[in-house]
């Protein structure tokens, strides 16, 4: 007795002393299978010739999200050619924020132009997952051998206010790095952001 | 008519000044933040971090409203983060006197997030809303990164005790 005592002491001990959940630099990203708003499913699997992938969690709803948007579109343009595609994963709630909802998905991304997958995740099991925490957060991905690992995790830039006056774009320096086969120096950053809208658990 | 010149100008020196050190006053560094609340031992500080911008950070104002007016033992600052996406400080200034804030409202004026979140909390995503609170007297200190709700603030008073 007293030794399962002791022994679930120590797993309260440990689940205490590990309160972070989610991805760190390093990790294995575990795939996903996720709705588009073309309706077809997308996993990291689809892009074979990838090198790695530009994750943003990002949403409708978040005015950080709607600064940063040009800057989102461009980061597409710029690396998907290079084997580093960007996938958009809207991480809100739609029973919490209505204007996530998938409908609202769409037509966003239909006004937007947007030429990179945006997808849905009602379940929020991939934010929940990856450890996101807000719109917009980035998560640049590398592969190694057969599987992705996390190389980067955090803001676009370090201005959200001036894409002009942003003295280091955290993602763009990310990605080069990884290109040229390089260790990525800035691993993980932080900036001001929308919370997620979680649902009531 | 002409003896009063020298006290009329001296009047509008004062109103000048005084209103430029009301404009200046709620403009405020980090490390200026931060030693304001370390200077108010006797109060429980409580800090919120929000922006205009951030919907639920507007719906949680009201109970940061309520906390200031009801507990003279609370010290209520209310931080905004809007210069991060929009330096216009007076779009933040028209808000407070709109919605009649009385809790103190502090715009932070910084740049580059990513030197000065962990400073705040290492906890802290960098999130919107935002909420530290801290008894200078017993060392505790709480932070959340979520929206709060009713009797929310009050158990986080209790944990710092």
């Amino acid at each position: 007795m007293k030794r399962v005592i002791f022994a679930l002491i120590a797993v309260v001990m440990l689940g205490a002393a590990t309160p972070k959940n989610g991805y760190e630099v390093g990790d294995t990203v575990t795939d996903f299978s996720l709705k588009n708003v073309d309706g077809k499913m997308v996993s990291l699997a689809d892009f074979k010739d990838a090198k790695g992938a530009i994750i943003v969690f990002d949403c409708n709803t978040c005015p950080v999200s709607k600064k940063y948007n040009e800057r989102i579109i461009a980061l597409n343009e710029k690396f998907a050619s290079k084997g580093f595609p960007l996938i958009a994963i809207n991480p809100n709630s739609p029973e919490v924020s209505s204007g996530d909802s998938f409908e609202a998905m769409v037509s966003y991304a239909k006004n937007k132009g947007y030429r990179f997958p945006y997808l849905y995740d009602a379940s929020q099991a991939v934010p929940t997952q990856f450890g996101a925490t807000n719109t917009p957060h980035v998560f640049v991905l590398a592969k190694d051998g057969a599987s992705m690992k996390v190389a980067y995790i955090g803001a676009i830039d370090d201005n959200a206010s001036s894409a002009a006056d942003a003295t280091h774009r955290y993602v763009e320096e990310a990605v080069n790095e990884l290109m040229q086969g390089k260790q990525v120096t800035t691993k993980k950053t932080k900036a001001i952001g929308c919370t997620i809208k979680w649902k009531a658990s | 008519m002409k003896s009063h010149q020298p006290q009329l100008l001296a009047l509008f020196i004062l109103l000048i000044a005084g209103s430029a050190i009301g404009q200046t006053k709620d403009l405020m560094h980090l490390a200026q933040l931060q030693e304001q609340i370390k200077g108010e031992g006797d109060k429980i500080q409580v800090v919120n971090f929000w922006a205009t911008w951030c919907a639920p950070c507007i719906k949680e104002l009201p109970l940061f409203e309520k906390l200031n007016d009801d507990r003279k033992d609370v010290k209520v600052r209310l931080v905004s983060l809007d210069l991060d996406l929009d330096p216009n400080v007076e779009k933040v200034r028209g808000f407070v006197k709109r919605k009649k804030i009385r809790s103190e409202v502090i715009i932070l004026d910084e740049k580059n997030p990513n030197s000065w979140i962990d400073k705040v909390d290492k906890d802290w995503s960098g999130a919107l809303p935002a909420t530290l609170v801290i008894n200078n007297k017993t060392g505790k200190r709480k932070f959340v990164e979520r929206e709060l709700h009713a009797g929310d603030l009050e158990k986080l008073i209790a944990e710092v005790q």
